[in-house]
């Protein structure tokens, strides 16, 4: 059995259902170009994003993109060369929102359509609003290594993995304060 | 438009839960006509699952915004393809009935 097709991210799906050629007698069998084709079009040749961004952006693998992305180039190319419709359809895709906060309430929501732009909270109706921002939040946390046996901290360095800094209290190995291996030694004693 | 809040009781004191996939009822709220309707959550004892089961749920209900505690990892996803709006509300204490008043701002 193939692995399973990781959920592809994408932003809108396009707001009409496809394309018919001019002058041609309506043919039964259209091209179905998928959401993620789609997607992959209008990132790579729409906002000029290279492959390795754009594979960031649908949350899938850069070859995998470049397989969405050549699939749905073949797919434009047999329709515009045989002269048959193309049908937007199907695909393994989910549309992204961004997340907001309120400062009344204290609530968090997210907002679905992208087109209408958000002024108020949609709870309690507050203009006292602000979007919630990933990067910032990334950017004030580091990384700590820490003891499991006596807890001392220490910041991590990227150079050196966690597991070769040495406690210098125990002699322990340390491991990454919060990761999971972290809750699972806490409460082994170290030898 | 319909709103869904997590509730852990049938009736509008009861507080909000902080589970939404595996809550004791949803509270199906009618902003046009003020109505409500208390439905007990058949998926609460899933032995997974039981978020994407909720979201379909309410879905066949109408609802085009939850209210709850905190979401899982899969509830994300499939509201926004059905175009759902989510709702985290970090304050157990709060009740159905507070909740709705806070909706009719």
């Amino acid at each position: 059995m193939p692995r399973p097709k990781r959920i592809r991210k994408m932003n809108n799906p396009p707001h009409f259902k496809g394309f018919r050629p001019i002058g041609l007698p309506e043919e039964n069998n259209p091209v179905v170009i998928n959401f993620e084709e789609y997607e992959a079009i209008r990132l790579s040749d729409f906002e000029f994003n290279g492959h390795v961004e754009a594979a960031q952006i649908m949350g899938v693998s850069r070859p995998t993109y470049t397989r969405i992305y050549e699939s749905a180039r073949r797919k434009v190319a047999q329709a515009f060369v045989l002269g048959k419709a193309i049908v937007f359809e199907g695909g393994k895709v989910y549309f992204d929102s961004e997340w907001y906060s309120c400062n009344n309430c204290g609530c968090w929501f997210n907002h679905p359509a992208k087109e209408e732009e958000i002024k108020n909270c949609t709870l309690c109706g507050s203009t006292n609003i602000e979007q919630y921002n990933e990067t910032q939040l990334q950017s004030k946390t580091e990384d700590i290594c820490v003891c499991p046996k006596c807890g001392i901290e220490k910041v991590h360095s990227k150079e050196t993995p966690c597991k070769d800094e040495i406690c210098s209290v125990c002699n322990c190995q340390m491991v990454r304060k919060g990761a999971p291996h972290h809750q699972r030694v806490k409460n082994n004693n170290c030898n | 438009m319909k709103v869904a809040i997590t509730s852990v009781g049938n009736s509008p004191d009861a507080k909000l839960d902080s589970r939404f996939g595996r809550c004791s009822y949803f509270v199906i709220y009618d902003t046009e006509t003020a109505a409500t309707e208390y439905i007990p959550n058949i998926n609460k004892e899933n032995i997974e699952g039981c978020g994407p089961a909720s979201v379909q749920f309410v879905a066949s209900k109408g609802v085009r915004k939850i209210v709850s505690g905190e979401f899982g990892a899969k509830v994300k996803a499939i509201s926004d393809s059905l175009q759902i709006q989510l709702i985290v509300l970090k304050d157990p204490e709060k009740t159905v009935s507070e909740i709705i008043q806070m909706l009719n701002h």
